[in-house]
């Protein structure tokens, strides 16, 4: 044991000191900040890999890169965003927060944090491996499907594909065991009085994440291990000559993934509520009605998932239901939009960063759920089914209502976490530049959707080429400011004004009662709440 | 450090009064009831992945039952005495296709057929063996619109079985079917696709 940490004997702080304390650490913090680094690099990895397919795209023709290549990219990119990039920050942030906002000492099983987060950069490594193997000449680089591994291409691919498959694996353990981490700190270790329609919204919305992520990750676990065996062990779920059908497969992955978007999106959907109050400083509106929202649209999220593949062919019933019942999830959102509005309505409102970055959210997340109910029509997305209207799509609502809520959230907390304040003038620059060059990127892109392009195709036709230019140069631009990101965080991690205890003065809620950065161990008496 | 630690409505009182059984303190208690419910959720996850397996036939259920996907039923169907409708045509096309790994040519000798609802007839296809070697292959068929899948009934098929093709070997293959009565009102056209894949062999 390291004789410099006995400083107060009231913390406990007593942990071993360098590598071994961040291998070894049982504590909510360490495994939130580990989780958070994490997620901040494969955010990096991710956007390098999507520039490089955008500097394709400058152009029409093939400059830079093959098609396989391209492929391999466009896949990759997604899977590192989705999984170690979203998901992981998002669990950081369960880890931080959830133990402070009800008043728990730690998570309720510590040594299981500790490895759902050491699984994570071995998958990264698996995901990535195969594009160092194939430098050497092993193996033709890495899955070329596209992040949905549909069949038949996903069992005719090369060994990129068992990779992703097994990275896949690794994840998906490391996220079922994060989500049992989390129901269970929830249900047993919130503070004395402390009840269920008492607790953060955040809180809530990652009680709803962790049951869907028990309920759909084991199917893609499923899917991908049957697609494993049709690789290499001569069965046929997905092969027609054995009597299986590919289309199966698309059920299977969309009955995890589009539970999976709201997976990603309600973390989100729970702290924008209170940084909207916090700097409305007025108590959040309609808690009940977004709480129920909230399960409804949890509820919605598993019987909705043949709208991913309308022009697969289905029964013309089968496409009303469906149809329907994702138009459905629009009425609990429309709830969720009207409550974070009038949590604002009459407020007496101030900008720093993490609320700009939560107002341009909800304009932004706005544009993203309305363009899905474009897509959700199914006479009209026989168009616009694998267009880039479907891209900019998904990226309004996973870039700007995940990754820029996630941002919201980092500026929200990061005084509390790191004790400095960080600079308010990067951060609101930060804001700006990442808000237009966001709109400059994907705008462009519901057009060329519109008019026809393809996604996925590494050349495109000329008509498109102007279009294709105004979203490379954004991209590039979007990609270098998330450095000031960076900076901002590194900056304030390592020093600055000192941070006060409660940060902003309308912020409510029991992480604001503990000092910034709080102790290593926090309310090891737990509060009681009133 | 031990100010602000009153916001709003919250307030930290004394130790929390709870009941405990005599022999366990607070933290064993907690790790007990941490500890049933974890096992609880495992279940749970171990129910969802049982049911991505048992999605598996219950898929299949529901594309034969439906006809989602233009699943067929892959045997031979009783010939019944279905009577001719003369009042309406059905015109069946046909298509094929060769997977990747089989050396084969394979087409239809005829692109279409014009026929009435309880007609039997004939149509013979062609495969052609191109390698120098014996090979299996079996035809999967698939139907648009998949509404009508279960109106085309097979009498005789060559998809019934796999197909051994010798080195060069080229064989006219028949199948014998007709369009079933019930066939919706509104289906006047319907395709018949065929797509060759290696077969499998059994000791797999």
């Amino acid at each position: 044991m390291s004789t410099t940490t006995v400083a107060h004997h009231d913390d406990h702080a007593e942990h071993p000191t360098g590598i071994m304390r961040w291998l070894t650490t049982t504590n909510h913090k360490d495994i939130g900040t580990m989780y958070l680094t994490f997620s901040l690099i494969m955010f990096f990895v991710g956007g390098a890999m999507i520039l490089g397919i955008r500097a394709e795209l400058f152009k029409p023709g093939l400059q830079l890169m093959n098609p396989e290549f391209f492929n391999q990219l466009i896949g990759v990119h997604a899977l590192i965003m989705i999984f170690a990039a979203l998901m992981p920050a998002a669990t950081g942030f369960a880890n931080w927060m959830i133990p402070l906002q009800i008043g728990a000492p730690d998570m309720a099983l510590p040594r299981l944090n500790n490895w759902g987060f050491w699984l994570l950069p071995p998958s990264a490594i698996l995901l990535t491996l195969p594009f160092t193997l194939a430098l050497f000449g092993i193996g033709d680089g890495a899955l070329a499907t596209g992040w949905t591994f549909y069949p038949p291409l996903s069992v005719q691919g090369g060994i990129g594909v068992d990779f992703a498959i097994f990275a896949v694996h690794l994840l998906g353990i490391s996220s079922v065991l994060g989500s049992i981490n989390v129901i269970v700190t929830v249900f047993n270790m919130r503070a004395p009085g402390m009840t269920l329609m008492k607790m953060p919204m955040f809180v809530w919305g990652w009680l709803i994440t962790a049951f869907l992520l028990i309920a759909t990750i084991p199917v893609l676990a499923g899917a991908v291990t049957m697609l494993l065996t049709d690789r290499h062990f001569g069965t046929h779920f997905f092969d027609a000559a054995g009597g299986g059908d590919p289309i199966m497969f698309q059920h299977l992955f969309w009955f995890f993934g589009h539970p999976e978007v709201y997976i990603l999106l309600l973390p989100v959907w729970g702290f924008i509520p209170q940084i909207l109050e916090t700097f409305s400083r007025k108590p959040m509106y309609g808690y009940k009605a977004q709480v129920y929202s909230l399960w409804a649209i949890g509820a919605l999220a598993v019987v909705v998932w043949a709208h991913h593949f309308f022009t697969a062919g289905m029964p013309v019933p089968a496409l009303l239901y469906f149809m329907y019942s994702t138009m459905a999830i629009s009425l609990p959102l429309a709830v969720l939009f009207f409550c974070w509005i009038k949590t604002m309505w009459r407020g007496s409102m101030s900008f720093e960063t993490p609320m700009l970055f939560a107002v341009g959210w909800i304009i932004l997340f706005g544009i993203g759920g309305l363009t899905g109910l474009v897509l959700a029509d199914v006479a009209a997305d026989a168009q616009y089914h694998n267009s880039y209207f479907v891209v900019a799509h998904f990226h309004y609502t996973l870039f700007a209502g995940g990754i820029m809520g996630i941002m919201a959230g980092t500026y929200y907390w990061l005084p509390k976490m790191t004790g400095h304040m960080y600079s308010e003038k990067l951060g609101k620059l930060h804001f700006w530049l990442t808000a237009i060059s966001f709109n400059m990127t994907f705008i462009p892109q519901f057009f060329l959707g519109l008019a026809g392009m393809p996604r996925r195709i590494p050349d495109y036709a000329l008509q498109f080429a102007e279009f294709n230019m105004i979203s490379s140069i954004a991209a590039f631009t979007l990609g270098l400011s998330q450095l000031l990101f960076v900076y901002n965080i590194v900056s304030c991690a390592r020093g600055g004004k000192k941070a006060t205890d409660k940060v902003w003065d309308g912020a409510q809620g029991l992480e604001w009662t503990l000092p910034s950065p709080p102790p290593y161990h926090s309310f090891t008496e737990q509060p009681v709440i009133k | 450090m031990v100010c602000g630690v009153y916001v709003f409505n919250m307030a930290l009182i004394e130790e929390p009064k709870v009941e405990r059984p005599e022999n366990l303190t607070a933290k064993e208690q907690l790790d007990l009831k941490n500890k049933k419910l974890v096992r609880k959720l495992l279940w749970l996850v171990v129910g969802s992945l049982l049911f991505a397996f048992a999605l598996v036939p219950l898929y299949d259920v529901l594309c034969s039952l439906t006809g989602l996907n233009g699943k067929t039923q892959n045997s031979a169907a009783l010939l019944t005495k279905a009577k001719v409708d003369n009042s309406r045509w059905v015109n069946v096309q046909f298509t094929s296709s060769v997977m990747p790994g089989l050396g084969w040519n394979f087409y239809p000798k005829q692109t279409s057929i014009r026929l009435h609802p309880g007609q039997i007839e004939t149509v013979l296809f062609v495969a052609k063996n191109i390698t120098n070697e014996v090979v299996v292959g079996q035809a999967v068929p698939s139907i648009t619109p998949g509404i009508a899948a279960a109106n085309l009934k097979k009498i005789e098929c060559f998809c019934f079985v796999r197909q051994s093709l010798k080195p060069g070997e080229e064989k006219e293959m028949p199948l014998r079917f007709f369009v079933s009565p019930e066939l919706p009102k509104d289906v006047s056209d319907m395709t018949l696709s065929y797509s060759f894949f290696p077969a499998v062999s059994e000791s797999k």
